[in-house]
């Protein structure tokens, strides 16, 4: 049977038809190209009611194939083979031909853009003549989630699907979940402090029937897809029995081996040889510190054993390793602080009582190493003057380009602890003061009123070279103040950096064992910037708090719970439609040569090593064709995009060359020599 | 073979004729030994230029379709040629190109990337074998006391058989193996015969042929064959040499790598690929172990001296490019066909 073709050209209002004369287009089109019956311009074709005229004409008219010429695909080529289903035809017997972001946006000349949008189509009419009807397979949706990161966006998840009803796997690297967060003292803008807020979360999680929590391990292999990932990971040894340990800590205080805290004090303070990071941390269990441990350094010692009264110590204990089935993965990973001895002109490292933001927070938490008490590195001297500098790697080219979201505001908490808590006098060093969120421009004003002193500019210098007697024992903080037009030097006792926030330093590791992909900077990418901010292009696999980009606590609990949101709609439809744009391979042709096995970004192929032949997972393909192009025996095809339609695509786009001076007059049979 | 013309020895009638090629085709047929005595049971050779007597007006008084089978080698690079073709075609029922050249062009095709002039000054005047002080170069005419002498016009581009003529059946090899003419000749006497159009062979590649074991491919470093000997046992390509095996329909018995030999790719392109160099060089590319530019250029630059050399040996002539680009028309009678990129050398 002939096809029947409708071509339907879209003004999209004046966006294509101010640039492309849309109704010859559509009159060249119906009367030019074959298989086409019926061609039409209309306003806007995607709305209603140009999608109802699609529907009218595959049911009065008996179309078979359908063209749209208008924006792009990306767009709205889910919208119209909508319409084709609507229409009862198979929505892959469809095909869009972009003249807007491929024409009217991109052409001046209202003749060439004309000819371009007519070629587009022509493509696009005889790459649908070879179309084939294609069908999306059904695939279960495992009901466990796993969560990976329990800093606040993953404690955020864990509780909001667990409070729903489902189980989850709560993933943590450290021994104990809270991530940042834990560390701090108070939050901007509202004051509030941390640990009160964070941790009876913390101890939800601890408690709830649905979280099975995993600290201490980390995920090693992920396989599988959407609704049926299966999960290896590694349970560290902890070196303590998780079964019989009740979290009295009695071994801790007998542990005789101190040593300084590089992770949750951020060096600033000490801890055991066997720990826990900090008084609530969940899970309660302590762990073994094996390189500081003396026991495992020269064999004797065992303190904490003899006075464990459960008998939990277990210096035996081995990694071990776990399998999991989920079906659907958040990863909650967080951020870590840029280095700041990577800027060496601000003296951290070098200079005693440059501090970094961190720090600076253990410092001002009254759990902290010094109970809350602002001092300088000697741990007794007040500071008469601070200085927070901003934007320490953060907006500068040579380490990070991008805004790190939440240091001005903690720049202005940390002004506000200091005031707060002694005499000195504060001085901000800013670019640009950012405070876009509720509540925060306020906070601002807030601090401008306590007296904290700003000063724009970027520091140049932070230096305990004293040229005057007053800058004598003092850091001192050169920067052309750029609102007066002069170079200043300002002496202070104590700096704080507010260093940027940064991508994991695994990040990439980890984006590619979960299929996902990072940016430049390293920040894992969201499916779309702003619509579709949690999910990523690996469906199943989604991604909330600073793992996708910085931000705050508030930002990060609403994407943890949006990501919920979105696995608590993959569960509850139960199962997922699997697009059936994929690659297969025709295993006749296959000679089992392994030229794709290692090329597929989402590991969707296999070589079976006893038939010699190479399979693809269909539900893992995304259809990019990586492997389709790459397979020399051809033996690779991938649906909707085999060699006919594109070379038919290809012919129709040289339609005026081809119409013009392709027909060559056969050459007669030339004379015998 | 129902609608056979009925000769007085009531067999059919077999034509075979050596176009541009080495000649190794024909020696091929005699490959398939004793068993040409069967063929000569079955078929009146009344055409076969290289082993016996005949004139071409004799083939032209053979009623059209009056040849059940012609086995057509070598490519078409003169006008005599491109003659026998299309008249063999007219005479013939059933066409084959037989063997690599007839198919794809073959190594004859590798001059498509000079033009005529530059071949002539080549094979007339620089070779240091020729021995041409009055610089003579062959003319479709020429005067002598006696008349005007005739030669065939030499083209500037080699063409496939199929790019002249309309071709039924393809059999592949540089030479086709002597088994592979026998399974094709007993399915022509059978009437087993595929689609016309089709390539008569295997549907994969060499690889299935090759006893190698094979890994997951990763190559930082091409080498050439005389730069290593290679290990037995282990696939020549994650060797570093580029064997074509990949990309090259089986039907050998992947005879070059038994020996330790990368497979050069006489078989063609496997069902369905149009490009053979194309195929080959998207595949080997795909396996390069480099993420870095400049890195991946030196792995190129270094392993690879000679892309159309490697990748189009066989098939340059049959490729989407079909030749390099003439300086100028050139003056053979064939039009440029394709505004091909390939830079000579
Ligand atoms: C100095 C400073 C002060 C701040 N003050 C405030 C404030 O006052 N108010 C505010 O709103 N925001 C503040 N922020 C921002 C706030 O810290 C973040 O928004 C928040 O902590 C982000 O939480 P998260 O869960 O995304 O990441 P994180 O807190 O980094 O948690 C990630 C968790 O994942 C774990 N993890 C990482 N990789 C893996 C892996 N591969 N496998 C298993 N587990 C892994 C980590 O161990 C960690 O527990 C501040 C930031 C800084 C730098
Ligand atoms: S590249 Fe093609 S022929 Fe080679 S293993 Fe993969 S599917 Fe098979
Ligand atoms: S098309 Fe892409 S996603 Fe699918 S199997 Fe091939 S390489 Fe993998
Ligand atoms: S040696 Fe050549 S033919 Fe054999 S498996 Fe490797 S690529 Fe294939
Ligand atoms: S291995 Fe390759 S080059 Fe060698 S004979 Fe076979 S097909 Fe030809």
């Amino acid at each position: 049977m002939a096809e029947r073709v409708g071509v339907y050209v879209c003004h999209c209002g004046s966006n294509i038809a101010g640039v492309v004369d849309v109704e010859a287009v559509a009159r060249w089109a119906e009367a030019n190209l074959e298989g086409v019956v019926v061609a039409r311009d209309y306003k806007f074709m995607c709305s209603s009611l140009g999608q109802e005229l699609v529907k009218e004409d595959i049911e009065k008219e008996g179309l078979t194939r359908v063209v749209v010429a208008a924006c792009s695909p990306h767009l709205h080529e889910k919208t119209f083979r909508r319409a084709c289903a609507a229409g009862g035809l198979n929505p892959y017997y469809f095909q869009m031909a972009s003249i807007r972001e491929q024409v009217s946006w991109v052409t001046e000349d209202r003749a060439q853009a004309t000819q371009k949008a007519k070629m587009l189509i022509a493509g696009a009419v005889q790459r649908v003549l070879h179309h084939q009807a294609l069908e999306p397979s059904q695939v279960p949706v495992n009901e466990h989630t796993m969560i990976v990161g329990a800093g606040i966006a993953g404690i955020q998840a864990a509780l909001e699907l667990a409070d729903a009803g489902h189980p989850v796997y709560l993933v943590e690297r450290e021994p104990s979940i809270g991530g940042h967060m834990a560390q701090f003292d108070k939050t901007f803008p509202t004051l509030d402090c941390a640990a009160c807020i964070l941790t009876p979360k913390m101890s939800d999680v601890d408690a709830h029937d649905n979280i099975k929590l995993l600290s201490y391990s980390e995920v090693e292999e992920v396989s599988g897809f959407i609704g049926n990932f299966h999960v290896r990971l590694r349970k560290k040894a902890r070196y303590v029995d998780e079964d019989t340990c009740t979290g009295c800590g009695i071994c801790i205080e007998k542990c005789p081996k101190k040593v300084v805290d590089e992770v949750f004090e951020a060096g600033l303070g000490y801890r055991k040889a066997i720990y826990r990071p900090f008084p609530q941390a969940v899970p309660k269990y302590p762990v073994i510190d094996t390189e500081s441990c003396i026991y495992f350094e020269r064999g004797t010692c065992k303190a904490c054993e003899k006075f464990c009264p459960t008998g939990a110590i277990d210096f035996e204990q081995q990694d071990s390793m776990m399998e999991l089935d989920v079906g659907n993965i958040v990863l909650a990973t967080g951020f870590r602080l840029f280095d700041c001895t990577r800027i060496p002109q601000y003296g951290y490292g070098r200079l005693a009582n440059v501090f970094t933001s961190l720090e600076f927070e253990r410092m001002g938490n009254a759990a902290g190493p010094t109970g809350g008490r602002i001092v300088l590195r000697d741990g007794v001297t007040e500071p008469k003057s601070v200085a927070i500098v901003h934007c320490v790697g953060s907006r500068d080219s040579r380490h990070h380009p991008y805004c790190s979201a939440v240091c001005c505001m903690a720049a202005l908490k940390f002004g506000h602890l200091v005031l707060e808590r002694t005499q000195a006098e504060v001085y901000s060093f800013y670019i640009d003061i950012r405070t876009p969120q509720k509540g925060y421009e306020e906070f601002y004003d807030r601090l401008q009123e306590e007296g904290m002193h700003f000063v724009r500019g970027r520091v140049a210098e932070i230096t305990d070279a004293a040229r005057s007697p007053g800058e004598e024992g003092k850091l001192i903080v050169q920067v052309e103040d750029t609102l007066i037009g002069r170079q200043r030097r300002v002496p202070v006792d104590m700096v704080i950096l507010m260093g940027a926030m940064e991508p994991r330093l695994d990040a990439k590791e980890v984006a590619v064992r979960f299929g996902i992909s990072c940016s430049m900077d390293g920040w894992f990418i969201e499916r779309h910037p702003k619509l579709d901010p949690v999910a990523t292009m690996t469906d199943g696999v989604f991604i909330a708090g600073t793992c996708q980009g910085p931000k705050d606590i508030p930002g990060s609990v609403a994407q943890g719970a949006a990501a919920a949101a979105r696995v608590q709609g993959m569960i509850s439809r139960g199962t997922v439609l699997i697009e059936p744009v994929v690659a297969s391979i025709d295993e006749s042709k296959c000679s089992g040569c392994r030229i794709c096995n290692d090329l597929c970004p989402f590991n969707a192929i296999d070589y079976l090593e006893q038939e010699g032949v190479s399979r693809i997972q269909t539900a893992l393909c995304k259809g990019c064709g990586t492997c389709v192009a790459a397979c020399p025996s051809g033996a690779i095809t991938g649906a909707h995009f085999n060699d006919e339609q594109i070379m038919a695509e290809i012919e129709g786009l040289l339609y005026d060359v081809l119409h013009t001076n392709g027909a060559q007059a056969p050459a007669e049979e030339p004379a015998p020599a | 073979m129902s609608e056979r013309e009925a000769s007085p020895s009531g067999k059919g009638k077999l034509a075979l004729y050596w176009a541009a090629s080495c000649g190794g085709c024909e020696i091929a047929v005699l490959g398939i030994d004793d068993k040409i005595l069967q063929v000569a049971e079955a078929f009146d050779i009344i055409f076969w230029p290289c082993v016996m007597d005949g004139k071409v007006r004799d083939v032209e008084k053979v009623p059209d379709k009056g040849i059940d089978l012609c086995l057509f080698n070598g490519g078409i690079r003169t006008s005599e040629q491109e003659y026998m073709a299309r008249l063999l075609r007219r005479k013939s029922k059933v066409l084959v190109a037989f063997g690599s050249c007839a198919h794809e062009g073959c190594i004859p095709g590798l001059a498509n990337l000079s033009s005529k002039e530059e071949i002539f000054q080549t094979a007339y005047h620089d070779t240091p074998s020729t021995d041409n002080p009055q610089g003579v170069e062959p003319q479709p005419e020429t005067k002598v006391p006696e008349g005007t002498l005739h030669l065939p016009v030499f083209y500037d581009t080699l063409k496939t058989l199929d790019q002249t003529v309309p071709v039924d059946y393809y059999l592949p090899g540089c030479p086709p193996e002597p088994e592979r003419i026998w399974d094709a000749l007993t399915a022509i006497l059978q009437g087993e015969l595929p689609p016309p159009g089709s390539v008569i062979g295997a549907t994969t590649t060499v690889c299935e042929e090759c006893q190698r074991t094979r890994h997951e491919k990763k190559i930082k470093e091409f080498k050439r064959t005389w730069q290593i000997i290679p290990d037995p046992d282990t696939c020549l390509l994650e060797q570093g040499l580029i064997c074509a095996g990949i990309a090259t329909r089986a039907g050998c018995g992947a005879l070059c790598p038994q020996v330790n030999s990368p497979c050069i790719g006489c078989y063609g392109p496997n069902e369905g690929v149009q490009d053979f160099g194309a195929c080959m060089m998207s595949a080997i590319a795909s396996v390069i172990d480099s993420d870095d530019p400049e890195e991946i250029e030196r792995i190129i630059e270094q392993g690879i001296p000679d892309p159309v050399g490697t990748f189009y040996r066989f098939s340059l002539a049959h490729s989407l490019l079909r030749r390099g680009r003439l300086k100028g028309s050139g003056n053979g009678r064939v039009p440029v066909v394709a505004d091909a990129a390939v830079e000579e050398g």
